[in-house]
C-alpha cells in the first residue's frame, strides 16, 4: 500500500482495475492551505494519460508487474498465445496490445511478457530477429531508375523495404524497435 | 549553473539584508528549537526526540514575542521545517525571511513588498531589473496588480470563494485556476482580504468580521510572500487555534500543543503587522529558475 506521500514519477500503482505508471507528479499547497498531490498517469494497458489530483491521506495498491519469459505458440483471430515453458501456463494477448510486434512472431519466438496479475498486457521482443523472404521482386540487372531499395514480405506477412540484392527464400534479420532491414544472414 | 545561481542566492540574501538595515529593522536570531509552534490546519512541525520540541514552522511566534518586549521593526532570516513538504516548490527544510512592525497595518506591508523587490532587482538583475517565471517577465517596476480573494475567485473562476472553502474546493480552484490565471501578469499581483477561516492570526477588517486583513503576493503565479495585520486579542487568537486543532483531529492529525508563553504575552503587543516570505522562491524569480531545486546547494534526495 502506497500513501500519496509515496507519490513519484516512475511509480506503478493499480487503479481502478488498471496498472498506472505515474509519469509527472508534483507537491502543491497554496499558503497555509491543504496540499494537494498533483499527478499525470500513463494506462499501461491502453496506453490513455490521466491526470488527477489527490488529497493526503489517500492510499493506493501498487501494480504486481512480473516480466516472465514465455514462447510464442499459435494464433487464432485476433488472439495470441504464449506458454510459459517452465511451468506450461498459456496466455493470450489481443493484437491490439501487441502492437507491432505482432510483425516479428514466429511459433517458437521467445519474449518477455508483461503480467499484470493473470493479464498479459505487454511484451517486449529480442531486438533482432531472424525471418524468411517469402515474396520480393527479382531484381532487373542493370537497373539504373536509382531505386536502392524495394518491398518485400517475409514469413509473418510483414512487409518492409530491402535492398536489390535480397531474393526469396532468403533470411534477413530484421531490428525489432524500427521495424527496418538489419542485414542478411549468409548461409 | 548551479554554481552561478548560488552566487545569485548569496547576492540576494545580502541584498535582503541591506534593505532592512537601511530602513533601521533589527536584525534578530530567534531559537529555531521551541516547544510549540502555532497550531495550523495544514501544517505539520518536526517533532524532535527526545524532548518532542519542534523545529520552527515560522519564526512568528518568537518574532512577536518581540514586538511584545517593545521592538518596534525587527527582521530575521532563517531556516524553518514542515514535515512532508517536497515539491518543485516545496522543501521540507527552507530559508525564510519574516520582518514584523509595530503600530502598522498590512498596507505598509505592501509598500514594503515594492520597495524591497525593487531593491533585489536593482542590486542583484542590473541587467534588465526583470525577475521571471516561465518565461513570463515579471517587472517589479510597473503598477502592481491588488484584487481582493473574493473578486479574483469571481473573475477568473466566476465562483464565489466562501462556496469554495464550505465545498473543500478552495485549494483546487486557487492552483488550477486562480493561479495559473494570475500567472499571465507581467507585475506582481497581491490577492488581498482573506475569509477569515483562512487567517489564523491575522485581525479582522474592522467593517467586516468575515474578511482578515491578510494578503499573499505572488509572482508569476508564484506565492512569494504571506502577511497581514496581526491579531492581538489573546482571547480570540486561543479560540482560533484550538479551532485549528479540532480539524486537525477532524481528519486524523495529531493536534499540537499550545504556545502558551506566546499566549500569555500576547496582550501587551501593539498593533502590528508582520509577513513571511520564501528567500528560495525569491531566488527562483531572480534565477528564472523552474525548481527549487535549482537555487539550493543540496537538496534532501543528494543527501
Amino acid at each position: 500500500m502506497y500513501s500519496v506521500a509515496d507519490l513519484k514519477k516512475g511509480l506503478k500503482i493499480t487503479l481502478d482495475g488498471d496498472p498506472y505508471l505515474v509519469v509527472a507528479f508534483d507537491f502543491v499547497k497554496p499558503g497555509k492551505g491543504q496540499a494537494l498531490y498533483r499527478t499525470k498517469m500513463r494506462n499501461m494497458i491502453n496506453g490513455t494519460l490521466l491526470d488527477r489530483t489527490y488529497r493526503s491521506g489517500e492510499t493506493f495498491e501498487p501494480a504486481s508487474l512480473e516480466e516472465r519469459q514465455m514462447e510464442y505458440l499459435y494464433k487464432e483471430g485476433d488472439h495470441y498465445t504464449f506458454m510459459d515453458q517452465q511451468t506450461y501456463e498459456q496466455v493470450v494477448m489481443e493484437e491490439e496490445t501487441l502492437g507491432d510486434a505482432k510483425n516479428y512472431l514466429l511459433e517458437n519466438l521467445k519474449a518477455e511478457v508483461m503480467l499484470f496479475g493473470e493479464k498479459a498486457i505487454g511484451i517486449s521482443l529480442p531486438n533482432f530477429v531472424n525471418l524468411r523472404v517469402t515474396a520480393t521482386e527479382q531484381w532487373a540487372k542493370g537497373d539504373t531508375s536509382g531505386n536502392d531499395s524495394k518491398p518485400a514480405t517475409v514469413e509473418t506477412g510483414y512487409v518492409l523495404r530491402v535492398p536489390p540484392f535480397i531474393e526469396e527464400g532468403e533470411l534477413i534479420v530484421i531490428d525489432t524497435r524500427t521495424g527496418e532491414y538489419s542485414t542478411r544472414v549468409k548461409g | 549553473m548551479k554554481i552561478d545561481a548560488l552566487w545569485l542566492r548569496a547576492n540576494v540574501i545580502k541584498a535582503v539584508r541591506n534593505f532592512f538595515w537601511e530602513r533601521g529593522f533589527l536584525e534578530v536570531e530567534t531559537p529555531l528549537l521551541i516547544p510549540a509552534n502555532a497550531p495550523e490546519e495544514h501544517i505539520n512541525p518536526v517533532v524532535t526526540l527526545p524532548s518532542a520540541w519542534q523545529l520552527q514552522t515560522s519564526p512568528e511566534i518568537c518574532m512577536k514575542r518581540l514586538l511584545c518586549n517593545g521592538h518596534q521593526r525587527v527582521f530575521q532570516i532563517s531556516r524553518c521545517w514542515r514535515a512532508d513538504e517536497r515539491g518543485s516548490r516545496h522543501l521540507s527544510e527552507f530559508t525564510m525571511l519574516e520582518w514584523y512592525r509595530a503600530n502598522a497595518d498590512y498596507h505598509t506591508l505592501m509598500t514594503d513588498c515594492e520597495e524591497l523587490l525593487q531593491y533585489v532587482a536593482t542590486s542583484c538583475l542590473p541587467n534588465d531589473r526583470y525577475f521571471s517565471r516561465n518565461s513570463v517577465k515579471i517587472d517589479p517596476f510597473a503598477p502592481w496588480l491588488r484584487i481582493s480573494v473574493q473578486e479574483a475567485f469571481f473573475r477568473f473562476g466566476q465562483v464565489n470563494v466562501c462556496d469554495c472553502i464550505k465545498e473543500g474546493r478552495y485549494e483546487e480552484i486557487l492552483t488550477a485556476v486562480i493561479e495559473p490565471a494570475i500567472s499571465q501578469y507581467s507585475t506582481p499581483v497581491i490577492l488581498i482580504d482573506y475569509p477569515v477561516e483562512l487567517a489564523a492570526l491575522a485581525r479582522t477588517k474592522p467593517e467586516n468580521r468575515e474578511s482578515a486583513e491578510r494578503f499573499e503576493l505572488y509572482l508569476g503565479g508564484l506565492e512569494l510572500a504571506n502577511g497581514f495585520s496581526e491579531l492581538t486579542d489573546p482571547v480570540e487568537q486561543r479560540a482560533r487555534f484550538e479551532a485549528a486543532n479540532r480539524m486537525r483531529r477532524g481528519f486524523g492529525q495529531p493536534e499540537l500543543p499550545l504556545p502558551e508563553p506566546f499566549l500569555n504575552s500576547l496582550g501587551a503587543m501593539p498593533e502590528s503587522a508582520g509577513i513571511a516570505m520564501g528567500i528560495d522562491r525569491l531566488v527562483m524569480l531572480a534565477a528564472g529558475a523552474e525548481a527549487i531545486d535549482d537555487v539550493v546547494a543540496f537538496t534532501p534526495e543528494d543527501l
